[in-house]
């Protein structure tokens, strides 16, 4: 078993280390220009945050309207240390990082104790309110530049970073949620009566799952302000939360592949759209829709698309076709 | 030593008392049937038992524990499983991870052992992959084991649900209606599959059915309530030659 554990390790590390490689040259040799390289970032840090939000609401199935206030959070925290500090841009960039999660993490915290402990769907207001106070709050506090937006903020995200980031946090996912304490998370959202009733503790799980999700959503946020090196409070507007959702509805409440694959949709289709604003929403509509009709699970309801099995399918055909 | 003890416990929703002064004892490897009509209060003192509910009176006690305002997911730590009236799995999710979910207080690997994957992450997980097959396997389920447990006839479900209440290992079990909806092979399997797990697993079990016959036949003692009050209490014998059960049942 542990042999099948470790060659399975190997396999991920070589797609990964392949794909980068691959997209890497591409970007060297400008074949993904400037233009896409940057949507290719935002695609990045869309997956992290539409991740994040789908362990909260896909996997503890607790209703998030926030998430672009966990963000901001994390974004302005992080770009504030690493303009006070100065350190090497790595150091900046891990620490900024962590700190911007952590703070997150606690205004997750703060809000999650009181809204989670009752049944039922407080979350989605509490949240929804959260995410305009802090909007409001950015605008208007001494330190964060106001309308105006904070800028001098040092670009420390590129490709590389964004690329690495993605695959910690996904890992990071999918061993968190393939773990007891995963499983603990998912019951509540299958049944909480049921998951209290075989010895779960459903409140921790459910403050803990949603503290995890705002600091996934902060960690996100720092890398969007490293990326952009300015922010603007009127970015992290409802609106924005509303796309991590659509997001997470499109792949598929529960997975964390069909995330990605939604994220790197949505975040090409809004480069397109971007020019004719009211398009967008019209369009979002649409595909909510479309999707209700067709797809109510989403693009791949709760499972998982995996290159590896997918090759072994093949190479499985092949050797029985060859067997013939 | 008694498993379970209960002191005068009552219930009171807004302006309606749906149970009083229930007192019941129940001690090591008993058998016991409550029973009564559709309405009486059977679910609510399951409720009250396994801290769904805070009696608004009295006191109920596991062991020499007072477990009044305990969360109940710390009344199952302590010992008492239960399953539902409307079986409530988790239906999402496989058969196996419906066990596992159980064995969830038997592991203590943390967040980070998890994400790195360490060492007591694999003992663990082994650990409990081979103990809720095992379990499975005793009740004949262990080809159902990646099913989506929705997916299982209805049967089946009842002993899934049964089978995860065991897997907390608890030492007093409650089972609220089993045979609610089963066909009579479905009830004879489950009568036999309750016989078992008395034998396999030595626990008590407190049983509500909502049909008389069902339980004269396997509990020892018999608990009748009715419009919240307990009318009757004895063996089999003495509960079916009761009057006020008797009029009780003619009456609904
Ligand atoms: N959460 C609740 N709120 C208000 N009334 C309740 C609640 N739970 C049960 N009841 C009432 O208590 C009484 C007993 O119900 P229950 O215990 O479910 O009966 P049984 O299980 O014996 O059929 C019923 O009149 C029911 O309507
Ligand atoms: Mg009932």
């Amino acid at each position: 078993m542990d042999k099948k554990v470790v060659s399975g390790y190997l396999k991920n590390i070589t797609a990964i280390m392949v794909v980068y490689a691959i997209v890497f040259y591409l970007i060297q040799i400008k074949v993904i220009n400037n233009y896409y390289n940057g949507i290719l970032i935002l695609a990045g840090i869309y997956i992290i945050v539409a991740a994040s939000l789908n362990l909260a609401t896909g996997y503890l199935g607790q209703l998030a309207l926030g998430h672009a206030g966990f963000m901001a959070i994390g974004a302005y925290t992080a770009a504030l240390f690493a303009i006070a500090v100065d350190l090497p841009k790595y150091v900046e960039l891990v620490a900024g990082l962590i700190l911007g999660g952590l703070m997150a993490g606690i205004f997750g915290l703060i809000i999650g104790i009181p809204a989670l402990r009752l049944r039922g769907d407080y979350l989605g207001i509490v949240t929804l309110g959260f995410g305009e106070i802090i909007r409001i709050a950015l605008l208007n506090l001494p330190f964060t530049g106001g309308a105006a937006g904070l800028k001098g903020i040092p670009r420390y995200v590129n490709f590389t970073e964004i690329y690495f980031l993605v695959v910690v946090v996904i890992a990071f996912l999918f061993a968190f949620i393939r773990s007891r304490h995963g499983r603990a998370i998912l019951s509540i959202k299958e049944d909480e009566i049921a998951a209290e009733s075989v010895g779960i503790p459903t409140t921790f799980y459910k403050v803990y799952g949603f503290v995890v999700s705002a600091f996934i959503a902060g960690v996100g946020g720092g890398a969007l302000g490293f990326y952009q090196r300015i922010l603007d409070p009127k970015k992290f507007n409802f609106m924005f939360s509303v796309e991590f959702f659509i997001i997470v509805v499109l792949g598929g409440m529960g997975s964390i592949t069909g995330t990605i694959i939604a994220a790197l949709a949505l975040a090409f289709i809004n480069e397109f759209l971007y020019s004719i604003d009211e398009l967008r929403l019209v369009f979002y509509a649409l595909t909510l829709i479309i999707l209700m009709i067709f797809k109510p699970d989403g693009l791949l309801g709760r499972k998982e698309f995996s290159l590896i099995k997918l090759l072994n399918r093949f190479s499985k055909k092949t050797k029985i076709e060859n067997a013939d | 030593m008694s498993l379970l003890k209960t002191e005068h416990i009552g219930m009171t929703f807004g302006g309606l008392k749906a149970v009083s002064d229930f007192s019941i004892e129940i001690k090591e490897n008993e058998l016991v049937g409550l029973i009564g009509p559709n309405g009486a209060g059977k679910t609510t003192i399951f409720n009250m038992l396994t801290g769904v509910y805070a009696p608004t009176e009295g006191k109920v006690l596991l062991g020499e524990t007072v477990v009044n305002g305990k969360k109940p997911y710390q009344i199952v730590n302590l010992g008492l499983g239960r399953t539902f009236q409307n079986i409530r799995l988790f239906k999402g999710l496989t058969v196996l991870d419906n066990i596992k979910i159980a064995f969830h207080k038997d592991m203590s690997y943390t967040t980070l052992s998890a994400v790195f994957r360490g060492k007591k992450f694999w003992k663990e997980e082994k650990e409990i992959e081979i103990k809720a097959r095992e379990l499975l396997g005793l009740f004949n389920m262990e080809a159902d084991a990646g099913a989506l447990s929705s997916n299982l006839p209805y049967g089946k479900q009842r002993k899934l649900e049964i089978c995860r209440a065991l897997a907390t290992n608890p030492k007093l079990l409650l089972l609220d209606e089993p045979a609610a909806g089963m066909n009579p092979q479905e009830t004879k399997e489950l009568m036999e599959t309750i016989a078992f797990i008395r034998e396999k697993f030595k626990v008590s079990i407190l049983l509500i059915e909502h049909d008389m016959s069902l339980v004269m036949g396997i509990c020892e003692r018999i608990v009748v309530i009715d419009y919240g009050r307990m009318i009757a209490a004895g063996t089999p014998a003495e509960i079916k030659s009761n009057e006020k059960v008797i009029g009780a049942y003619l009456g609904q």
